[in-house]
């Protein structure tokens, strides 16, 4: 049964500092709402808990894209169409790119947020992984000041974040040097648009005459927490693009990942994807290295 | 910046072309306030929760389901709905190209449809079959199997293109 409107307490502040002041008065009473993608849809449900609404749509100071020479900062309010249309980000990150161009339709990427699909927290989240690959920052504001951390040590477990209750996610901080990077982006669902995620993969990695350099695999959707497979990519690194370490590098994925069965797909489905897709990025690799 | 708990307030938005003042809670959904307020009812309720494109419409220009967008975050807003595009020179294509290609059947998905439609034509006026499967991707239909849709679509794109 849907939320009765009148239940909710709703401000719209103008600028960050007045949000954050408002969150620094009363910690945790306020849920951030930027384009409701996520919390309309509890509220749709009648599962919407939080009885204050602090919108932070379109503040200025979290919807702006701001390229360093060594980093971009994407303000957490960039809305997925943001991301798509920046073109150092289509040129650089095609990893997020890729991800915001699967999530929902376009009606729901002119609405949803980088920051909002970060705090939503599930673990199916298309843009997870890419930040995962990416080794993103975090920069949280409060009254109290800014912060910045490794986005790896945000999420904790199941919905939970380094996030005080007076704080709100301002930047998402992507390092510029992957240029030399294959990058590899996979969705696998019912269908690309709308759907959600079995298993999402994003990939990174160079080959050096023949060597494999720097790989990172990150994946959604087959554990709590979007994770990157730490011990595949150390039993890759340095090794040759050979059939061999492709076939342990599948196994290696499969035994890191602990998916589990749900209404989307099973446990045994997703590791033999988690695997397949491991086996085509190597092979992608394989390829790049020969022809870059 | 405004607080209210269990109160409704005035929101003023611009409706196809024509300034607005509700008086409604701010999280009324912007979908409720158009059919039950303004009597704007060609935009639908499918699913209320963003996965059918029945109730979009275009908020300053971009395609949003209403369903998910409080009316409070409208205010000032410049808003389309299907009602406010007759004038628009797509919209007669995309009418007669949906009547000639089978396009509509019950009708429910059809004003979503036409939306999202002139929202990508807005952006591509010659779309390739991929754009226009992406452009309405977010938009459901459950009678027509989408290629009546699909060729409605590309066909308006050629008249108007042509025009």
């Amino acid at each position: 049964m849907r939320s009765d409107p009148s239940d909710y307490e709703f401000a719209a502040p103008a600028t960050l500092q007045e949000a954050v002041k408002l969150l620094a008065e009363e910690p945790k009473a306020w849920l951030p709402i930027a384009g409701g993608t996520d919390v309309m849809v509890q509220f749709a449900a009648g599962t919407l808990r939080a009885r204050k609404l602090l919108s932070i749509w379109n503040l200025p100071e979290l919807r702006r894209i701001e390229v360093l020479p060594n980093e971009i900062r994407i303000g957490a309010g960039s809305t997925y169409t943001d991301l798509r249309g920046h073109a150092v980000v289509a040129s650089e990150f095609s990893l997020l790119v890729r991800a915001a161009s699967w999530t929902g339709g376009i009606a729901n990427q002119n609405r949803g947020t980088l920051g909002g699909n970060i705090v939503n927290a599930s673990p199916a989240a298309d843009s997870l992984p890419a930040l995962l690959a990416y080794e993103a920052d975090l920069v949280l504001s409060s009254a109290r000041g800014e912060r910045r951390l490794p986005y790896v040590d945000f999420h904790t477990g199941y919905k939970e974040m380094q996030l005080a209750g007076d704080e709100l996610i301002r930047a998402v901080c992507l390092p510029r040097r992957f240029a030399g990077y294959l990058p590899y982006a996979r969705k696998v669902g019912a269908r690309h648009a709308q759907a959600i995620s079995k298993v999402c993969m994003a990939a990174l990695g160079r080959a050096e005459r023949g060597e494999i350099r720097d790989v990172r695999i990150a994946l959604g959707s087959v554990a709590p927490v979007p994770m990157r497979l730490r011990q595949t990519e150390r039993a890759l690194e340095g090794g040759r693009l050979e059939a061999d370490i492709i076939a342990r590098a599948r196994r290696a994925a499969v035994a890191e990942t602990r998916p589990i069965d749900d209404i989307r797909s099973t446990a045994r489905y997703r590791a033999a994807v988690v695997g397949n897709l491991v086996v085509e990025f190597l092979q992608m690799l394989g390829g790049f290295n020969h022809h870059g | 910046m405004t607080t209210n708990r269990g109160r409704k307030r005035e929101i003023s938005l611009l409706v196809n072309g024509e300034r607005r003042t509700v008086r409604a809670y701010p999280m009324e959904r912007l979908l409720d306030v158009l059919r039950e307020q303004l009597l704007l009812t060609g935009t639908k309720e499918g699913c209320g929760e963003g996965e059918c494109g029945a109730c979009s419409v275009l908020l300053d220009g971009a395609l949003v389901d209403s369903c998910l967008i409080p009316v409070a975050q409208a205010e000032g807003a410049q808003l389309l709905t299907i009602e406010g595009l007759g004038s628009d020179p797509r919209f007669d294509a995309l009418g007669e190209a949906f009547l000639e290609c089978g396009g509509a059947q019950c009708g429910i998905c059809t004003p979503g449809m036409i939306v999202a439609a002139v929202h990508l034509l807005d952006r591509s006026s010659t779309p390739t079959i991929e754009d226009i499967r992406e452009g309405l991707s977010g938009n459901l239909c459950r009678c027509t199997g989408y290629q009546q849709i699909l060729e409605a679509v590309a066909e308006a794109a050629r008249r108007t293109a042509a025009r």
